[in-house]
């Protein structure tokens, strides 16, 4: 039966988040460690994945340095991405040895995960084709990149539960011209506690992952 | 003489474009050492090298698209 421990990091640094994912990784492929499901926030940090183009960071490098951004070239799918705090960052560390073998399905599941987080908050979001992600109407509410390795994933979706959204205009995220939305910008800033959102994100991948 | 084939990835996905050569034509690689990485949809992952030897022959470049079975590499 598949099962998975939560690690919840709070606020962390980017980098650091990054050395706890590559450990867990190892812990899990190893089998020292159950599958781990961890949750953070990030200070503004842009990441760019496997199919980005540099071109889609909208500001030159010393400008964001100033600004205190950071940006890093990682091994997920994906082009480019940025997190703030007030998103919900979400990491698993899966082995899908022991869910399924599957990459699809693997994002789809979280893709699913989401769309039944927003549902609790009525929130109506969807899915596009051949566009991974969650999506309230024609913005982008959810977006999702991972990496595989020997079936145990890392990396994976950051949810805008709220946050500055102005700050995505300094990328064209995910390599499109798209608007991101958040919780918050929908449902207004008092009636979306991200603490509680992350409670029923576990509820809901346990629903999903069958966990 | 060990093919390095695309594995079975998911229902329904039938190929996977290469991202990344962790290893040069010509270079010694370990069995289980992460030799190629690939991409489908939003998914990255590495696959790891079925012996240890030379790797002999690169099928597929970086940016090409492989389907599953076939061999995208030859490591003696």
């Amino acid at each position: 039966m598949f099962s998975f421990d939560i690690l919840d990091l709070g606020l962390v640094d980017y980098s650091e988040a990054l050395a706890i994912q590559n450990r867990l990784v190892c812990e899990v492929s190893s089998g020292v460690k159950i599958s781990t499901l961890i949750l953070c926030e990030h200070n503004p940090v842009i990441t760019l994945g496997r199919q980005a183009n540099e071109k889609n960071i909208l500001k030159p490098q010393d400008a964001l340095m100033k600004m205190g951004i950071s940006t890093y070239n990682v091994h997920r799918g994906g082009d480019v991405t940025m997190h703030i705090p007030g998103q919900l960052v979400v990491y698993p560390i899966f082995s899908l040895r022991q869910w399924k073998r599957d990459l699809h399905k693997f994002l789809r599941a979280m893709e699913e995960a989401i769309l039944l987080l927003l549902r609790g908050y009525h929130i109506k979001g969807i899915r596009k084709e051949n566009n991974t992600g969650v999506w309230v109407g024609d913005k982008k509410i959810a977006s999702i990149g991972i990496s595989v390795s020997r079936w145990v994933t890392s990396h994976g979706l950051s949810l805008n539960v709220g946050g500055n959204l102005d700050l995505f205009s300094l990328i064209r995220p995910c390599g499109q011209d798209i608007m991101m939305t958040s919780m918050t910008e929908i449902l207004g800033p008092n009636n979306v506690n991200i603490e509680k959102v992350k409670g029923v994100l576990i509820h809901k991948f346990r629903e999903v992952f069958k966990a | 003489m060990a093919k390095v084939i695309l594995p079975e990835l998911g229902e329904g996905i039938t190929k996977a474009t290469v991202s990344y050569w962790y290893f040069q034509a010509g270079q010694e690689v370990k069995e289980k050492d992460d030799l190629v990485e690939l991409t489908t949809d939003k998914a990255a992952f590495n696959l790891p090298s079925p012996a240890s030897g030379k790797l002999k022959k690169i099928f597929f470049l970086e940016g090409q698209s492989v389907k599953v079975g076939e061999a995208l590499a030859e490591i003696e």
